[in-house]
């Protein structure tokens, strides 16, 4: 847990608390009403689709409300989320791998994850250029042997793959 | 004694060539998963459960569990080398390993911890051995509404036990049993809970949630905790394995007791990680040196890693005999169960006698392969610690993305991952508990099934839950597990000394 050191700032854990349990609120309301839409009563097969997925919903629902007003209610501070030095070190990390994750349909797995290692190890790790083609190259290699050969599971391939003719 | 009959056709399948080198490669997996941070043990299974499709059930359940041996193994490692604890069951055994590497006395700590570990492993498998058979055959006779009991016996333990405020435990829990709820209703063959999203008619894979919650998840908590390892030397020579051994058997009573709470923590679904620190915690205070606990103790090593082996070896014994697993792990190999086309459930030892029986076989040898490598191969693995944050988490997520999208061949697989990686970094820090989520979804759709066929049976009515005196007490012990901590409150108020261990 991070500890609240002196004139650092960020988001308090109360206020991510309360964000929290007002996030599975809104989960619990989208199940409620999803399993509404099904019915929720009794039908000829017995309960209907919805009957479980309702009280689950409830149940939700139920305990954040009971977590909401336990922050709410809560005297002791808890200190910060993160300091905002942290958030960014973990945005750091989060947004290339959701750059990552979103160029794969595109360009494939391979390609991909040359870049993101590559990035990573550079702009994180500032290592020298051939080790980072070493490790960048050498990695995704391994898992088209590993993966595409050896144990037959086709991973998703851009248009470089296909021009090389796999 | 035919349950020993069935063991050593068990042995003849795993001595099998291929099957000896399925294990070998299972347990290294295992120790590097262990040993390095962002992938447990749960994880690490559900990013190399696909690489067993083409395996026989036997042959993938013995690479599987070896992952997961291996990485209970690797756990100790980091633990007393790095003072980081790989696994979250290890966290007890940094308060006397580390404080041993300290002075010089690693060696001596890892040998404590894999030998711990390995008896406590041992303990667990011959209880399985013992008791899982009468178990399953127990539960053959379960109807729909004994199998909801045990269900709401095993998810009211979860909340009982928890260390987490209880309701954050429900609501992870119920969002998991929500998140199974999606997609097609296994009964009506109606669509639920989609919403006209096309990608959610197959609703949502435990697989790629356990990747994105305990994988991506993890490595957003390290790199918000700027993990830097610093560790001491690690070295094991013979001289040292045998002097610890020598003086081992000492602490037999702290062994037993450790292999006992382990056992119980695992059966129900507590898990490795209460176990240890439970058993740390009262060997401290039984033992005589208890007071120089946390300066570097063996006996400090040896009641976590017994237990937390005990425990997460022993977790499978729910899951064999009656297909409810004790710990995410297990909830990771049940789903690779159902993916290979086996029933989890008492009727795999009637059924599957090849699987079942192969498995408990491994166990055995599996540990006894898992303590050798470890001894001998603890350079190498440590080695693999020092590789900087910056190479090894990105690979670690490619691994997590290859993992989610081989599940179904899916790139929205691979997005889903991502999000329920950052929804279990921030209900981590938050202190909602992730391993509730994850055995819900697993067993969600189960559950429901179980739950709405008892209904079925008694026209509607809840009283079917009480109708026998086998399923009231089933539903009676998971109501006193549900209020454990109230009742455990008031029995130490009226009691002022708990004499009760």
């Amino acid at each position: 847990m991070s500890e609240n050191s002196q004139g650092a700032t960020g988001p308090t854990h109360r206020s991510v608390e309360i964000g929290v349990a007002g996030a599975i609120a809104v989960f619990a309301i989208i199940v409620i009403i999803g399993s509404l839409q099904v019915g929720i009563g009794w039908g000829a097969e017995g309960p209907k689709a919805g009957f479980f997925p309702f009280y689950i919903g409830l149940l939700i629902l139920i305990s954040s409300a009971v977590n909401f007003i336990r922050v709410v209610t809560e005297t002791s501070d808890r200190g910060l989320f993160a300091e905002w030095g942290q958030l960014a070190k973990v945005m750091s990390v989060l947004v290339p791998t959701a750059i990552y994750v979103a160029l794969i349909p595109w360009i494939g797995i391979y390609v991909a994850s040359i870049i993101l290692i590559a990035f990573f190890m550079k702009w994180l790790g500032s290592y020298d250029w051939p080790l980072v083609a070493a490790v960048s190259l050498g990695v995704p290699l391994a898992v088209f042997l590993i993966f595409e050969r050896w144990f037959l599971l086709p991973l998703p391939k851009g248009p470089i793959e296909a021009y090389l003719g796999f | 004694m035919e349950e020993i009959v069935n063991l050593f056709h068990g042995f003849a399948v795993v001595i099998q060539p291929f099957n000896l080198m399925v294990m070998l490669v299972g347990i290294m997996l295992g120790v590097i998963i262990g040993v390095l941070p962002g992938l447990g043990g749960a994880n690490g299974v559900a990013i190399l459960l696909p690489l067993t499709f083409s395996m026989s059930p036997t042959s993938a359940i013995i690479m599987l569990s070896c992952i997961y041996w291996g990485a209970l193994f690797g756990g100790a490692i980091t633990s007393v080398l790095f003072n980081i604890p790989g696994e979250p069951w290890s966290v007890a055994t940094t308060f006397d390993g580390h404080p041993m590497a300290q002075q010089g006395r690693a060696g001596e700590a890892l040998t404590a911890a894999f030998t711990s570990s390995f008896v406590g492993a041992l303990f667990a498998v011959i209880m399985i051995t013992l008791v899982a058979p009468l178990v399953a055959k127990f539960a053959l006779q379960f109807g729909p509404a004994e199998k909801f009991g045990v269900y709401f016996l095993a998810f009211c333990s979860f909340i009982g036990m928890s260390k987490e405020p209880p309701f954050k435990t429900v609501a992870s829990m119920m969002i998991g049993f929500a998140l199974a709820a999606v997609g097609l209703d296994s009964i009506t063959g109606q669509l639920r809970l989609t919403f006209g999203f096309t990608e959610l008619l197959t609703g949502f894979d435990f697989l790629i949630a356990v990747i994105g919650l305990f994988g991506i998840g993890e490595i957003l908590l390290s790199i918000e905790e700027g993990l830097t390892f610093k560790g001491g030397a690690a070295g094991i020579n013979p001289r040292v394995v045998f002097q610890t051994w020598a003086e081992l058997p000492r602490y037999w009573m702290t062994s037993l007791r450790s292999c006992v709470i382990g056992c119980w923590m695992g059966i129900s679904p507590a898990g490795a990680t209460p176990a240890s620190f439970m058993s740390y915690g009262i060997a401290k205070r039984v033992s005589k040196r208890g007071d120089r606990f946390g300066r570097g103790e063996i006996e400090g090593v040896v009641a976590p890693e017994t237990a937390a082996h005990a425990a997460g070896t022993a977790a499978l014994l729910p899951m064999l005999s009656l297909g409810v697993p004790g710990s995410p792990t297990a909830a990771v190999l049940l789903g690779g169960l159902l993916i290979w086309g086996l029933q989890p459930g008492p009727l795999l030892f009637v059924e599957q006698k090849e699987f079942v029986w192969g498995l408990i076989a491994s166990m055995y040898l599996g540990n006894v392969v898992g303590l050798l490598v470890v001894l001998t191969c603890v350079p190498l693995f440590a080695a693999i610690l020092r590789i900087p944050f910056s190479i090894i988490a990105p690979i670690i997520l490619v691994f997590c993305a290859i993992g989610a999208y081989t599940v179904h061949n899916s790139t929205f697989d691979v997005v889903m991952m991502l999000v329920f990686g950052v929804v279990g970094y921030v209900l981590k820090k938050c202190n909602y508990p992730l391993a509730p989520m994850v055995l819900a979804i697993v067993l969600g759709d189960k559950a429901e099934e179980a739950f709405r066929q008892s209904l079925l049976a008694s026209q509607g009515s809840l009283g079917i839950f009480v109708s026998n005196p086998l399923v009231s007490s089933i539903m009676a012990l998971g109501l006193i597990a549900l209020f454990w901590p109230l009742i455990s409150n008031a029995m130490t108020r009226l009691r002022p000394r708990p004499a009760v261990y």
